[in-house]
């Protein structure tokens, strides 16, 4: 191939290496000292573009050259700056001891908040910014024009990792960072004021965010989509590069960018994919990235299930709710049916997750995959192998066992942050596959006609049918949790040496605890495919996972029964409030958060804590 | 027994419930349509299409409505996914009681709309998806399209490929089923029509996520003197201003489907690549009286200028109007039948639903573009009626499955 | 014949040498204590015993048997018990599900689906719970114990396993001195009637020098002295390696020796 053909590409890989180091820099020196993953890095970016793509047009109108150019973008940086500090004062600083679980939650409510909120305030449509002055001509690289604005940016990442680098050497602030980052408790022995060192590590940490955000204004519009489309990759970054580590992350984005640039060549179509792969691999040889370091034992603060005593009374409940949902049609019209068929799919699918977070203290955050692949199980042995419902439903949930008896092989090595990183990118992969590969999955028209069996096919006998499927799956969840089994998973979340010391192996329970409950989360998957009559990628996506924790939040993690109660509150909400308002995202993001600070325990959870306090 | 007994219960209350504000406006009972699309997700597309089917209801009502009812549009938000889509339509159709429904903007919440339709058997006229599956492969007799589709709007361009002479066409489109469809269609008629073309670059990068500079390179390293887009919106931004500053589009032809839209072309501002072929909608030069007036009183209630959306969803409303009148109730079989074969008088001229797949056959705008103060427009634009490029009936039956 | 036999173990982290050449030996139903100043590298040789640890050279045999490089799992199916410096149990747990993990974990059960944990090898349990005296908290949920009474539900546990090595990292830290005292006799009566070996490290000279019948010390990761705790008090090396701690090495006051 041709020489300077390489060597352009060797250099849009560069430019796009830096605008990405630039963001995640920012991510990974916050999660280096608060310990948060935080979701809305990529909001604070998209922020930081719209402000840019704002701002910098009018400083240009009042005089027109670099000066005023650079100025609106280190502004726009500085507002998104003053806006993660409002962040950290209102939100982030009331979760730092809070489970990683409710800590992704808790950002990931915030993505929300933003996104309603940007488009009010900016308005729905693309911004374009203006080009930057001086920098709009391209030069001459081995006979092919190359933009300078590219060139700039090429620079600039080096120039922040350069700064970033004498900040944390050379300032008082810099060595409490990288104090923080290696070892947490080290502040506090230090006698450091903590709120001032974390919202300090906020305004920087979103600075950065903001000025990649800013940065991009004179290549692309500022749009809805980017905080979703940065937050993807900039998370590979960190993970890749080890979370917390500066370099880690600069090296990480270069070998991204490079991968990006060539690898259209060769895999024209499947791109998304192979940056996540890359993520698999780094994390299969290096478990905490290239310059992560592993995280002390005990750095994770697994809540969940505890034993309580049985109670007679459970079992009269229990029964009588079943004979209620039971009877449900002959009171409920065929919209309410449905809505019922729905709330239980989900409670299949958030009891499922239960398996895994309260029981294993597994965080997954790629639960949407199993989901998917059992809809999407049922719904290609339909198209492509003319299968009824009675063989699409295990082959559904046969896809989703075997998915992630794949996934929990790789996941199992690795444990806190990293494994909730890892089932996310597996999640992200299934995604991108169903997403791209038209030919087989219909791409995000996903495949329609995946109706029931003509016996099943009316709303009550398809009612009936979950109802019996749902209440077999989760009282044999209930038995696994109760079992030998639910109980090692537990032990191996309360203490892993003492675990080990008894002669309990880890992986091995953990990973049946992913087949089984990917499992019953595809049958969760393939019931609702059959109850819509189609599947599309979107059951596969963040949303979907967002949504089996936010029930099993909102129900309470500590309790059995948590996510079942939970699942039905919020499809219920949402149906009755999706309709009414297309603010619906800004009031779920509201709600997850109110939940993560005011109920940690949730519904189900504060009742029992209520009835255990009075007895 | 209980169960009879119960739901007539139910039944009665219902009824009572119903019956007593329905009481007094017993002579004037609406019509109930039901309605849904993505008002939150994709305000900047769906709010225009809003406005225009809003308008239209007023103008409708204010002469006295349909069959001497007024119609009444329920609307919601669809969720912007087919999950939620289906089960909004589902809430429309059994608690609204809506006889007719329409809207969606996203192709995989209209196939899965279609499906539903289907399923239902409710009418369903899909105004904004492009997909082909809609009319074709997920086609039914409920489901109906107004806008021309994927394969219609390609092989406009296909036809001035054809005159530009261009031989070597690269493809640049995004990944995922719209993009891909596009590009299968346009190598599928390029080599058709014309001879001696061939396709010398493919490009699909991911959908919002476009690594620019690496695709304009990559095209370029190919010297293509044509250049097929389907990239839309910001991977299109992004692709144009690489592209530009790297002379991509000097010496070839581009040909883009949709940039001419307002709806994607008002973002690009200044950077309206200069000479693209494009299909899109120039509302400002249409000089049929009928639609001047649409424009004139569009600006006047909403004070902002008509996208693509605002008329399709003017045309809509009045298409649907007219339906029921012809159909002279709303009987489901009633309405298919005033829908199949008819041919509506709309604001951009006679448009007619075409029996066999339910395509209607608005056509599109097409033209270059030119750049006009800080923003575009289409200039040596040409309305191409949609009759003949829709799909040949040989392959609407073999893609049909009645 | 030795139950554990430690040869030449040696471990360094990055250059830092933690243990170097390591040996001992330690026979049925012995208390043998490992001391040695803070860094000198106890943990580091316990944990290479205990399987927390890969070793750099060296072996470890139990029983004759070279169990250098299995799992922590897989010593614990030999017969190696161990308690932790800081407790770790299941706080999440019954007192009694404590130990009954243990049992089920021993029964090769923990696969098991179907019939309840709960239910499972209760009475054994109970008889353990009985025997390091925390019978009456079986049913108490563990996370509600005092300190010093977790401790003892991980010496359960640990005798769960049926061992035949016991590995005690400073089993009495964090614990009020006749606690001790008490915890360190019932180890050791429990040690001389079925015959389990106990290796255990400790800070407290008052426990070493009162329940060890043999002494390790280890200095910079070498063993520097081995032998009866009279031997190594008066020991000029040792002395040497607590210089400037007067009274850790003096006549022990608050308990008598076995």
């Amino acid at each position: 191939m041709d020489p300077s053909f390489l060597v352009i590409q060797a250099l849009n890989g560069l430019a796009s290496a830096s605008s990405l180091f630039i963001t995640a820099c920012g991510l990974t020196i916050v999660f280096g000292v608060t310990r948060i993953v935080n979701f809305a890095h990529g909001s604070l970016y998209m922020i930081g573009a719209y402000t840019a793509a704002t701002l910098v047009p009018r400083l240009l109108e009042l005089s027109f050259g670099p000066v005023s150019f650079w100025a609106g973008i280190l502004v726009s940086a500085l507002i998104v700056g003053i806006i993660g500090v409002l962040i950290e004062v209102l939100l982030l600083r009331r979760i730092y001891g809070a489970p990683e679980l409710f800590q992704l939650l808790a950002t990931f409510g915030l993505v929300l908040v933003v996104q309603d909120l940007v488009v009010q305030v900016f308005g729905p449509q693309d911004i374009l910014g203006p080009r930057a002055p001086g920098l709009r001509a391209p030069v001459e690289i081995l006979g092919r024009r190359f933009p300078s604005y590219e060139l700039v940016l090429i620079a600039a990442g080096p120039v922040v990792l350069g700064l970033v680098w004498l900040l944390l050497r050379r300032t008082r602030f810099g060595v409490l960072v990288r104090a923080a980052t290696q070892d947490r408790d080290m502040i506090a022995a230090l006698g450091v004021n903590q709120a001032i060192l974390f919202t300090g590590t906020l305004f920087l940490g979103a600075f950065l965010a903001g000025l990649g955000g800013a940065l991009q204004i004179p290549r692309v519009a500022a749009n809805t989509g980017m905080d979703l489309a940065i937050i993807a990759e900039a998370f590979v970054v960190t993970v890749v590069g080890g979370m917390g580590s500066v370099t880690g992350a600069f090296l990480a984005a270069l070998i991204i960018g490079q991968l990006q640039a060539f690898g259209i060549l060769i895999f024209p179509k499947s791109t998304l994919v192979v940056v996540f792969l890359l993520m698999a691999v780094v994390l299969a040889i290096r478990p905490n990235g290239l310059f992560g370091r592993p995280e002390t034992v005990g750095g994770t603060h697994a809540v969940g299930i505890a034993s309580h005593k049985p109670r007679s009374s459970n079992w009269i409940l229990g029964l009588a709710a079943i004979a209620a949902l039971a009877c449900l049609p002959l009171a409920a019209d065929a919209y309410l049916l449905k809505v019922a068929t729905e709330i239980l799919i989900f409670a299949l699918f958030a009891f499922s997750l239960q398996l895994l977070i309260g029981v294993g203290g597994l965080v997954s955050f790629g639960h949407a995959a199993f989901f998917g692949l059992g809809a999407y199980g049922a719904a290609l042995a339909v198209k492509w192998l003319g299968a009824p419902m009675e063989a699409a439903l295990p082959a559904g949930l046969v896809l989703a066992g075997t998915g992630a008896a794949l996934i929990g092989a790789f996941v199992v090595r690795l444990s806190g942050i990293y494994l909730a990183m890892m089932t996310l990118a597996a999640a992200q992969i299934l995604y991108a596959v169903a997403f791209q590969w038209v030919e087989v999955t219909g791409g995000d028209n996903g495949i329609v006609g995946v109706w029931p069996s003509a016996w099943a096919s009316g709303q009550v006998p398809y009612y009936l049918m979950t109802l019996g499927l749902t209440v077999v799956a989760v009282f044999l969840l209930v038995r696994i949790i109760n079992a030998p089994f639910g109980y090692a998973l537990r032990a191996a979340r309360d203490s892993e040496p003492r675990a080990e010391s008894i002669g309990i192996n880890l992986r091995q329970h953990r990973w049946l605890a992913f087949m089984i409950s990917g499992a019953a989360a595809g049958l969760s998957g393939g019931l609702y495919a059959f109850s819509r009559g189609s599947v599309d990628p979107g059951l596969l996506g963040i949303p979907t996972s967002v949504d089996a924790l936010t029930m099993l939040l909102l129900g309470g993690i500590q309790t059995v029964m948590g996510p079942l109660v939970g699942a039905g509150v919020l499809h219920f909400l949402r149906d009755q409030i999706m309709p009414l308002t297309s603010l619906w995202r800004l009031f779920l993001g509201l709600s997850i958060i109110a939940m993560v600070l005011l109920f940690p325990r949730g519904l189900v959870g504060t009742v029992q804590h209520w009835r255990e306090e009075r007895a | 027994m209980a169960k009879a007994s119960m739901i007539r219960w139910l039944a009665l209350g219902a009824a009572l419930a119903l019956a007593s504000p329905a009481v007094q406006a017993q002579q004037k009972d609406p019509i109930r349509i039901g309605e849904l699309n993505s008002y939150s997700k994709w305000a900047a597309f769906t709010v225009p299409y809003r406005n225009g089917w809003q308008m239209a209801l007023e103008e409708i009502n204010a002469k006295g409505g349909v069959l001497g009812r007024p119609i009444e549009i329920i609307s919601r938000d669809d969720g912007a996914t087919p999950g939620d889509a289906t089960r909004v339509a589902d809430e429309l159709v059994t608690r609204e009681n809506v006889s007719l429904l329409f809207g969606s903007f996203l192709s995989n919440a209209g196939v899965a709309m279609a499906d539903f339709a289907n399923q239902k058997k409710i009418p369903y006229i899909a105004a904004e998806p492009l997909t082909d599956a809609i009319t074709m492969a997920q086609g039914n007799r409920y489901t109906y399209r107004i806008r021309p589709n994927n394969f219609m709007q390609v092989g406009m361009l296909v036809d001035e490929a054809k005159l530009s002479g261009a031989k070597r066409w690269a493809i640049v489109a995004p990944n995922y089923e719209y993009g891909q469809s596009a590009a299968e269609v346009f190598k599928r008629l390029i080599k058709e029509r014309v001879p001696g073309a061939e396709i010398v670059a493919e490009q699909y990068p991911a959908l919002g996520k476009i690594e620019a500079g690496a695709t304009v390179s990559a095209l370029e390293q190919a010297k293509p003197d044509g250049i097929f887009n389907v990239l839309f919106g910001p991977d299109l931004t992004q692709f144009v201003r690489e592209g530009n500053t790297r002379g991509l589009f000097e010496d070839a032809t581009v040909l883009s489907l949709l940039t001419g839209e307002p709806e994607w072309m008002l973002p690009l501002k200044d950077e309206v690549p200069e000479g693209w072929t494009v299909t899109g909608y120039p509302w400002d030069q249409i000089k049929e009286p009928k639609h001047e007036a649409f424009v004139k009183a569009y600006r006047e209630k909403y004070s902002e200028t008509p996208r693509l959306g605002s008329l399709l969803g003017y045309m809509t409303a009045y298409m649907i109007r007219d339906t029921i009148e012809r159909a002279g109730s709303t009987e489901t079989e009633a309405i298919l039948k005033a829908l199949e074969d008819t041919k509506f008088e709309t604001v951009i001229g006679p448009v007619t639903m075409r029996g066999i797949d339910n395509q209607s056959t608005m056509g599109a705008w097409v033209g270059k573009l030119e750049q006009q103060g800080a923003g575009g427009r289409m200039t040596d634009w040409e309305y191409k009626a949609g009759e003949p490029f829709m799909h040949p009936e040989s392959e609407v039956k073999a893609a049909r499955k009645e | 014949m030795t139950l554990l036999a430690v040869q030449s173990l040696s471990k360094s982290f990055g250059g830092v040498v933690a243990a170097q050449d390591v040996d001992f030996a330690l026979e049925r139903g012995e208390m043998l204590a490992l001391i040695g100043p803070n860094g000198a590298g106890k943990s580091t040789v316990f944990n290479m015993i205990g399987g927390q640890l890969r070793s750099d050279h060296g072996q470890v045999l139990l029983d004759g048997q070279d169990i250098t490089a299995i799992s922590p799992q897989a010593r614990f199916r030999r017969g190696v018990g161990r308690t932790f410096q800081v407790a770790q149990a299941f706080l999440s747990m019954s007192v009694a599900e404590n130990v009954q993990m243990a049992l089920v974990s021993r029964a090769r059960e923990s696969r098991a689906l179907w019939s309840p944990a709960r239910k499972r090898h209760r009475e054994e349990a109970l008889m353990l719970l009985d025997r390091v005296g925390m019978a009456d908290a079986a049913d108490r949920p563990c996370s509600a114990l005092a300190y010093g009474d977790v401790k003892r539900v991980e010496l359960a546990i640990a005798l769960a396993g049926q061992p035949k090595l016991l590995l005690m990292d400073e089993p009495t830290a964090g614990m009020a001195p006749r606690e001790r005292a008490a915890l360190m006799d019932l180890t050791a009566s429990i040690a001389a009637s079925e015959g389990i070996g106990v290796l255990f490290t400790e800070h407290d000279m008052d426990v070493v020098f009162g329940h060890a019948g043999r002494v390790l010390v280890l200095l910079r990761g070498r063993i520097i002295a081995s032998g009866a705790p009279d031997e190594i008090r008066s020991n000029p090396d040792v002395q040497q390696a607590y210089l400037g701690d007067d009274h850790a090495l003096a006549q022990p006051t608050g308990a008598e020796a076995p």
